[in-house]
């Protein structure tokens, strides 16, 4: 297996400290003052030069939130966040909405060089021979703004919008009007609602009807700034009968603090269309003690709105010190489906709490569910998902295979599955394992003449194979390699 | 080319191996027999190195060199190779994968160039077709729903592909039926070399009538009690162990 290897060679290199992320870019941003008020969502509003109407969703999504507590119910443990000790705006201070990339500041570009995110077409166009299926375009996040988003005009000729959140708003005020907030309301839950008053940009896409997006779509967040809170804000609309594939990727700075990141997301899928929707997150996940970290509180939810609609979720969960997810399908048009597929990769002292939830409101809806979750060193992995089937959801199906993979005997793998079902023709079924790699598997390998890292290599690449397959191709060997660096010195 | 010399293990508090002597010079195929418990075992899983056992006393010479301060992948690219009693199942990862993944772990230890697919795929399926080891089954994940059969003939592959210089064979009957025995035993057979020894671990006679020793040991209580010619083993079918249980004790 070539991809065993080079993880264990890419492994070796990136020596002592393996978050290989963890620089911080040297540039000097403006930033809004500490702490947060109407004021600051104000401040916000404004900097972005908002509407009216805007700036009131925001400020009822604040007020709302004054009145909301955080959740508890999941099994993480941190500090209390003060909210008043964090940055909510922050954006590289040379980027006032850069047109083209010749308006970039070399810096960041050099840093998303750095992380292995082309952002010069150019650059894209000449290493990639003829293959034009294979670009990608990409939106780069650094902080609180959008600094550049490829491929637009290319884009913008098959009638695909793929821009910031910032310019969606201006430009696009009633496609935003209509689906913002839609699928997650503002009052959905304590950090989808300070997500929805703060939120600072983030990627819009916009597929006409009929349209298959002629290249993958996707969006690289870095949070570079100390005390910075994070929150983007995603929004996706497949109009009739159209296509997409979008893949999200996220690093950190390794800082000793705790850094909030609290994401929105949002797809909707209308009649006979398709989103494929998969992220590979690789947020700083703390020290070998557990210091530092990314607070990673994400609401993504995926609404099959139209009938025969498809949303599919692929996840590769390595990063952060708090993993607190549930990418979610609503099933609400008939014969649409929901599919979830996640590898959620724990070591250290990190936490995770993730899973899905697949609400099947329509007739004939179907949906499946793959999770393979890996805990290692002290850390705890928990699944965490919930299928319902309403009263109108005749002849609804779901799958569920939850796997959990244990490395030592300090970590905890925890399966929590909630099953509802108000129609008696639905059909759930539900599969969960958890095993250990034994010694005798390791032994079993290294008597053949692996090394203990070859061994659990391998063995984690064979289970995790099921969701790797979901990936795009290119992101398939990327997440592998990433899998084996997050489970280094796990063994012995 | 294997030298155990006055060899103690323990497991714990547990002392099992209890001052092994024995020596297998190169080409020679050697059988240990000996009643459940007597350490058998133990001490194939000692030879290759599995870690959880307290070397107390003595030592291990393999080629004239002393490996027991050498980890297992290490004792494999120098030659051991153990067919295990109960191998082990590893979902999702096809069985050709792991043979490769093995061979070009080993090559790269020797210092030797990995094998290019092409080249890895003659050996295989040259090496599979003797032992009736189907397509089918090198696609499948190793070892997962083999039959006892199955698991046999591929550890049996394994050995054949790997060209160990010291193959330890730990129980490979058992499990096994007539038929099965004998495309196992046929196997092995092929696979005997004058450059290459073996150690044939077995609680039961029959398998010796298919790979007949140059020298039989009885094990018994953690050393090695007695050596004979391959007329041993019928001795010990005809009466029993009972007699080195006793004298062991």
């Amino acid at each position: 297996m070539a991809a065993v290897q080079e993880t264990v060679d890419q492994v070796r290199r990136i020596d002592v400290d393996q978050y290989k992320y963890g620089f911080v870019t040297d540039i000097e941003s403006d930033r809004a003052p500490k702490g947060l008020s109407e004021d600051i969502v104000r401040y916000i509003s404004a900097r972005k030069n908002e509407p009216e109407w805007m700036l009131e969703w925001r400020l009822d999504a604040y007020r709302r939130w004054l009145t909301m507590n955080e959740p508890t119910w999941a099994r993480v443990h941190y500090p209390k966040i003060d909210f008043d000790d964090l940055y909510y705006y922050s954006a590289p201070k040379s980027t006032k909405g850069p047109k083209s990339l010749d308006e970039v500041d070399p810096e960041l570009l050099a840093t998303y060089e750095k992380l292995g995110i082309p952002l010069r077409e150019r650059e894209i166009l000449a290493g990639v021979e003829g293959a034009s299926d294979r670009r990608v375009a990409v939106d780069a996040v650094f902080d609180s703004v959008s600094v550049v988003t490829t491929f637009k005009e290319e884009l913008k000729k098959a009638g695909v919008i793929f821009c910031s959140m910032s310019e969606a708003v201006r430009e696009y005020p009633e496609l935003v009007r209509k689906y913002l907030g839609s699928v997650v309301p503002v009052t959905d839950n304590f950090y989808a609602t300070l997500n929805s008053a703060v939120f600072s940009d983030g990627s819009f896409v916009y597929v006409p009807e009929g349209v298959r997006c002629p290249m993958e779509l996707s969006t690289y967040f870095r949070i570079n700034e100390k005390n910075t809170g994070q929150f983007e804000r995603t929004l996706i609309i497949a109009e009739k009968g159209a296509y997409v594939s979008y893949l999200e990727g996220c690093t950190a700075p390794m800082r000793d603090e705790n850094q909030l990141h609290a994401a929105v997301v949002e797809l909707v899928a209308l009649e006979d269309a398709e989103i494929k929707y998969s992220t590979v997150q690789n947020w700083y996940p703390g020290d070998k003690d557990g210091k530092g970290g990314i607070y990673n509180f994400v609401t993504k939810r995926g609404d099959c709105r139209g009938a025969r609609s498809k949303i599919s979720w692929t996840q590769v969960e390595t990063g952060s010190a708090i993993t607190w997810k549930y990418p979610s399908c609503i099933l609400r048009g008939d014969d649409s489906q929901g599919e979830f597929y996640s590898i959620a990769v724990s070591n250290g002292y990190q936490q995770v709490d993730s899973g899905t939830k697949m609400i099947h409101l329509g007739k004939r809806t179907k949906s499946r569910i793959i999770s393979k979750g890996i805990a290692a060193g002290r850390s705890d992995n928990t699944y965490r998902g919930l299928v319902s089937a309403h009263r109108k959801a005749s002849g609804a199906r779901n799958f569920t295979n939850c796997d959990s993979l244990l490395i030592g005997d300090k970590c905890g793998a925890h399966t929590v599955p909630y099953i509802e079902s108000k129609n008696a023709s639905a059909v759930f079924e539900h599969e969960a394992t958890t095993s250990k790699i034994a010694d005798d598997q390791l032994f079993y390998c290294m008597q053949r003449g692996l090394s203990s890292e070859e061994a659990v290599a391998l063995i984690v690449n064979g289970f995790v194979k099921d969701v790797i397959q979901q990936l795009p191709m290119e992101f398939a060997v990327e997440a592998q390699k990433l899998i084996s660096i997050s489970l280094e010195g796990s063994v012995g | 080319m294997l030298k155990i010399k006055n060899l103690h293990a323990s497991v714990g508090d547990r002392q099992i191996l209890r001052g092994v002597d024995l020596e297998v010079p190169t080409g020679e195929v050697h059988a240990i027999m000996g009643p459940n418990g007597s350490g058998k075992s133990t001490l194939s899983y000692v030879l290759a190195g599995r870690d959880g056992y307290d070397i107390t006393e003595g030592e291990i010479l393999f080629d004239g060199e002393e490996i027991l301060d050498k980890p297992a992948e290490e004792r494999a690219a120098l030659g051991i190779f153990l067919a295990f009693q109960y191998p082990l199942e590893i979902p999702g990862v096809a069985t050709m994968t792991f043979l490769k993944a093995a061979l070009n772990a080993q090559r790269k230890a020797r210092g030797e160039a990995e094998l290019t697919t092409p080249d890895f795929m003659r050996r295989v399926k040259g090496a599979a077709e003797k032992l009736n080891v189907t397509q089918e089954m090198l696609r499948r994940p190793l070892n997962v729903g083999f039959s006892g059969g199955e698991k046999k003939r591929n550890e049996i592959l394994q050995m054949a592909l790997l060209e160990p210089k010291l193959a330890i064979l730990d129980e490979t009957d058992s499990g096994l039926d007539i038929d099965a025995l004998r495309v196992v035993s046929d196997g092995v057979n092929a696979l005997r070399s004058p450059k290459r020894s073996m150690l044939v671990i077995t609680h039961y006679q029959r398998l010796l009538d298919h790979i007949v020793p140059d020298v039989v040991h009885v094990m018994s209580a953690g050393r090695i009690v007695r050596s004979g010619g391959p007329e041993l083993a019928l001795e010990l079918e005809a009466k029993g162990y009972a007699d080195y249980v006793g004298a062991a004790a």
